[in-house]
C-alpha cells in the first residue's frame, strides 16, 4: 500500500481506537479534545510519511504520536489541565507511559465502553448512529452524510448535539453492571442493527461505503461476543442475522450495479463461509431460553439460505413471521409475512390477507399486491405496480418495477 | 380480549391434528399481528390445572363439570367491539361445535379495548 491508500485505511481503523482510549482517559466531556488529538495525529502522518517514508509499524507510530500530543496538550493547556482529575495530571507529570494505554485489551475495552456510552437512552437514535459512525468506526462527516443521503452541515449539527448531550448527562464510559447489562444491551443492539441496515438497504449509490457500514456493524457486534460480559444470546442472534444477510452481498447486484431480487439471484454467488458462520452463531444464540426479534429474524434469514423452494421452508418462514409480528410489528414484516403466506398456502389466500394490511402509502405494499395478482389478474397486477412506481423512493426501485410490468405485458 | 372456550383438544384428536390446529391458530394470530392489532396473549394448557374452592379445598382442573373451559386468550387492539368480533370469527377454535370465543373489553378507563 502506498501512503495515499494507507492513510485513509489506517484512519478508519486507528482513529476510533485512539479516540476511545483518550476519551476513556479524559472523560466523555472532553470527547472533542480526544477527536482533535486523533485528527492532529493523522495530520502529522500526512506531513511526515511522504518525506520520511512509511514507518515499519504505522499503527505504533500513530500511537506514539497520539500519546505525545495528549501529554503536551495536558501540560500546556493550564485551563484544560485544571478540569481533569489530579490522578491523570500526576500520571502525566511523572511521565508515566502506562497512563495512556494503547494496548489491544484497553483499546477493545474502551471501544466497547464507548459503545455503551453512545447508546445511552438519553441520546436521540439518529445521533447515536452518527456518533457511533464517527467515534467507533472513524467515518468522516462527508461519508456519514453520504450514507444518510443528507449534507455535511446536518451531520455536523447532529454530532454536535449528541456530544453536548453526552457532556450534560455526564455519561460515564464504563461497562454497565451485571444486573443492568441485559437492559443496556438493548439500545446497543438496536444501533448495531440500524447501522447494518443503513448499509444494507441504503439508497446511497456508493456501494463500497455501504458494505463498509455493514462490516463495521459486524465488527462491533463481534467485539461484544469476544467479551465475556457481553457475549449474550441476543448478540449472537444479531451477528448470525448479519452473517446470513452479508452472504448475499455479491449476488444482490449485477455488473451494472442494479438490484437483483432474492428469487432471481445467482445462488452460486452466495458466500457459504458466511452462511456457515451464521449457522454457528445461531446455534450459540439458541443456548438459554431467550427469544428476541433477532433470534426470529436470524432464523428467517437462515431459511432463506436454503436454495430450494420446499413446502417446509415456507411453512417455517410463515410461522417465524407470525411470531416476529407478535414480538414487534413493522410494515415490512407484515408484507413479508403475506409473501410467505402466498408461498406456503396460496396467492388467493394471501390477497385476502394483503388487503387487510391497508399500507396505502407504502410502495412495497403495492409491489406485493402486484406480485400476488400476477397470473391471476394481470390487469390488476399492472395497476398495483404502477401505483408502486408512483410511490417509489429511488430510481433503482422504479427500474425494477418497470421491468416487472414489461414482463407481464 | 378474546377468550377461547373449548374442550381439551388432546383428548379428542391426534397429535398431528393438534399440530394443524396449532398452525392455524398461529396463522390467525399472525394475521391480526400483521394488521398491527395484536397486543398479547397466552395459551392455557389443560394439564396440571387446579381449582381452589371455598374453604381451601383444591381439586384437579374444572373439566369434570364444564365441557368448554378456558383454553387461552389473546388481547387485540380493536377500534370497536364489532372489529374485535370480526377478528374472533376467524379463530380456528370455532371449527369445533360448541366451542366459543368470548369478546370482552379490558377495563382501562381510557375507552379503548
Amino acid at each position: 500500500m502506498t501512503h495515499q491508500e494507507l492513510i485513509p485505511h489506517l484512519f478508519r481503523t486507528e482513529f476510533s481506537k485512539i479516540v476511545a482510549v483518550l476519551c476513556k482517559l479524559l472523560g466523555i466531556e472532553h470527547i472533542e479534545i480526544a477527536e482533535d488529538i486523533a485528527g492532529e495525529t493523522f495530520l502529522s502522518a500526512l506531513e511526515s510519511w511522504p518525506y520520511k517514508g512509511i514507518p515499519e509499524n504505522p499503527a505504533a507510530w500513530l500511537y506514539t504520536v497520539a500519546k505525545n500530543k495528549a501529554k503536551n496538550k495536558l501540560k500546556r493547556d493550564q485551563l484544560f489541565a485544571g478540569k481533569i482529575t489530579r490522578e491523570i495530571k500526576k500520571a502525566i507529570d511523572e511521565n508515566n507511559e502506562a497512563c495512556i494505554d494503547l494496548s489491544d485489551q484497553n483499546i477493545t475495552d474502551s471501544q466497547l465502553q464507548m459503545l455503551f456510552a453512545i447508546c445511552h437512552p438519553s441520546i436521540a437514535e439518529e445521533s447515536q448512529i452518527g456518533l457511533a459512525l464517527r467515534i467507533l468506526c472513524g467515518f468522516g462527516p462527508d461519508e456519514i452524510a453520504n450514507a444518510f443521503l443528507t449534507n455535511r452541515e446536518t451531520i455536523n449539527k447532529r454530532l454536535f448535539r449528541a456530544r453536548e448531550k453526552l457532556r450534560k448527562e455526564k455519561i460515564k464510559i464504563e461497562f454497565p453492571g451485571e444486573k443492568e447489562i441485559g437492559k443496556r444491551i438493548e439500545p446497543v443492539l438496536t444501533i448495531l442493527y440500524l447501522l447494518f441496515n443503513e448499509g444494507y438497504y441504503s439508497e446511497s449509490q456508493n456501494s463500497i461505503l455501504r458494505e463498509d457500514l455493514c462490516l463495521e456493524a459486524m465488527r462491533l457486534t463481534y467485539l461484544l461476543i469476544e467479551n465475556e460480559k457481553t457475549n449474550l444470546s441476543p448478540v449472537n442472534a444479531l451477528l448470525s442475522l448479519f452473517c446470513f444477510h452479508a452472504s448475499r452481498f455479491e449476488a444482490r447486484s449485477n455488473e451494472n450495479g442494479e438490484i437483483v431480487l432474492y428469487q432471481d439471484q445467482d445462488r452460486s454467488k452466495w458466500n457459504y463461509e458466511l452462511i456457515n458462520k451464521g449457522i454457528y452463531y445461531l446455534q450459540q444464540a439458541s443456548k438459554g431460553n431467550m427469544l428476541t426479534k433477532y433470534h426470529l429474524e436470524a432464523s428467517i434469514a437462515y431459511w432463506h439460505t436454503i436454495k430450494n423452494d420446499t413446502q417446509e421452508k415456507w411453512d417455517n418462514i410463515l410461522q417465524l413471521y407470525n411470531r416476529l409480528l407478535q414480538v414487534e410489528y413493522s410494515p415490512i414484516a407484515a408484507l413479508n409475512r403475506t409473501y410467505a403466506l402466498a408461498k406456503a398456502h396460496s396467492k388467493q389466500e394471501a390477497i385476502i390477507e394483503a388487503e387487510k394490511l391497508k399500507l396505502i402509502n407504502n410502495p412495497y405494499y403495492y409491489s406485493l399486491l402486484g406480485h400476488l395478482y400476477t397470473g391471476l389478474d394481470n390487469e390488476k397486477a399492472i395497476g398495483h405496480l404502477k401505483m408502486a412506481i408512483s410511490l417509489a423512493k429511488s430510481a433503482a426501485d422504479r427500474d425494477v418495477l418497470n421491468k416487472r410490468i414489461k414482463k407481464i405485458e | 380480549m378474546l377468550i377461547f372456550r373449548h374442550q381439551d383438544g388432546s383428548k379428542l384428536a391426534s397429535p398431528e391434528q393438534m399440530q394443524i390446529w396449532m398452525k392455524q391458530t398461529m396463522d390467525w394470530i399472525g394475521s391480526i399481528a400483521a394488521q398491527n392489532k395484536f397486543s398479547g396473549g397466552n395459551g392455557l394448557p389443560f394439564d396440571d390445572a387446579k381449582v381452589v374452592h371455598h374453604k381451601g379445598i383444591v381439586t384437579n382442573g374444572p373439566f369434570g363439570e364444564i365441557k368448554e373451559t378456558i383454553g387461552g386468550y389473546i388481547v387485540v387492539k380493536a377500534d370497536s367491539v364489532d372489529e374485535a368480533v370480526e377478528f374472533a370469527k376467524g379463530s380456528p377454535v370455532l371449527q369445533g361445535d360448541g366451542n366459543t370465543v368470548e369478546v370482552r373489553k379490558i377495563a382501562k378507563g381510557d375507552g379503548v379495548h
